[in-house]
């Protein structure tokens, strides 16, 4: 596989949100607007292509029987990371996400690419894979806001262009669903076309 | 199997003992200076704050930070947390040293989105809180009393008036 493909592949064939569909609880809870959605991407992201990187490091002096403990530490350290940063250097992120943050730990997706992609690859495309899956997750979640925020909120990226509110349910949980289910639908239709 | 275990457990406490360590100040840093800017939000420019300090009233303990002006305490900024209708509500409430309502502002909530949200947002009723006597009826027009509730939003604006009657009463047992 070339190093470019390993990376687009995260966007379209190999999408988190829309194809695999993992990650759904970040996914529903925090794209309330597209700048949430963005930087929740963002801070999946980074946990992603660095726990992505020490796995395909240690992955083969790692016995088989304790390789899901020694990934799981490996991925809370790094999200325990995160957290002490952003709560250091953008403490209004960090409370915005709040409880989703150490959530990353649980992350299906994180997990899974360990598993399925790191733990038999090298560094270099295991750090690429991780930043190819990361971004496609952060442009899902993105999207997911854009939508929620212009119905929800008549605004986008906190820019609003109409006045008074939105469609409620937009921001609350069952929007989230709503635009999720849709966008999956309009993705696959996509996929399916080419 | 043990061996790789504790040796991974090993290194990732020991950096992560590091990091603590590096953001410790940052993040003390950064906490700081949003409280200090959820106090000056709520109290007169050019005050001199002091340490916080708790206050007892009606069972309850609120956190508070006295402001002075030449070595006379000016204003309070009482934090005063209520049950709203989703959940806590806590505000910052500035009050000048005659009882008087300064300015209010919210530090959390979960209110519905565009219903009780609003109090956040919803002009008219965060006006209303500048310069609220102290001496005025604390409870929503619907209750008799003298606050503009936020629309549809009642037990939302109920919250927001008691943690702010609290919040007064604390300041009242203090000056007294």
């Amino acid at each position: 596989m070339s190093k470019l493909s390993i990376i687009t592949k995260g966007f379209i064939k190999d999408n988190p949100t829309f194809v695999l569909v993992l990650g759904m609880c970040p996914t529903l809870a925090t794209t309330t607007s597209a700048m949430n959605g963005l930087e929740m991407g963002l801070a999946t992201l980074f946990v992603l292509v660095l726990s992505n990187m020490v796995i395909s490091a240690i992955a083969p002096l790692v016995p088989d029987k304790v390789h899901i403990p020694v990934y799981i530490v490996v991925i809370a350290t790094f999200v325990t990371v995160l957290q002490f940063v952003m709560q250091a250097y953008t403490p209004g992120a960090y409370q915005t996400l709040g409880l989703f943050i150490p959530l990353i730990v649980v992350n299906c997706i994180v997990l899974g690419r360990a598993e399925a992609f790191a733990n038999k690859n090298g560094i270099v495309d295991s750090a690429l894979d991780g930043i190819g899956i990361g971004l496609g997750f952060t442009a899902s979640l993105t999207v997911i806001g854009i939508v929620r925020e212009i119905l929800g909120s008549g605004s986008i990226f906190g820019w609003k262009f109409i006045s008074g509110d939105g469609i409620l349910a937009f921001v609350m949980a069952p929007g989230a669903f709503l635009a999720l289910g849709y966008l999956m639908v309009l993705f696959n239709k996509f996929l399916k076309k080419n | 199997m043990a061996l790789c275990l504790t040796a991974v457990c090993l290194i990732c406490s020991s950096v992560l003992a590091g990091v603590y360590a590096l953001t410790f100040e940052p993040i003390k840093a950064a906490s700081q200076k949003a409280l200090e800017q959820s106090i000056s939000a709520v109290l007169p420019e050019g005050l001199e704050l002091s340490e916080a300090a708790v206050a007892n009233q009606g069972g309850q303990t609120y956190e508070y930070y006295a402001a002075s002006k030449a070595g006379e305490t000016a204003a309070y900024a009482v934090k005063s947390t209520v049950i709203g209708f989703g959940g806590p509500l806590t505000l910052m409430v500035g009050i000048l040293a005659d009882g008087s309502v300064y300015n209010t502002s919210v530090l959390s909530h979960s209110e519905t989105p565009g219903l009780g949200a609003k109090c956040t947002s919803d002009a008219k009723f965060m006006e209303q809180w500048k310069g609220f006597p102290a001496n005025a009826n604390f409870s929503v027009k619907k209750d008799g009393g003298d606050v503009d509730a936020i629309t549809a939003s009642t037990i939302t604006s109920r919250a927001y008036t008691l943690a702010v009657k609290n919040a007064v009463d604390v300041v009242k047992s203090l000056s007294k």
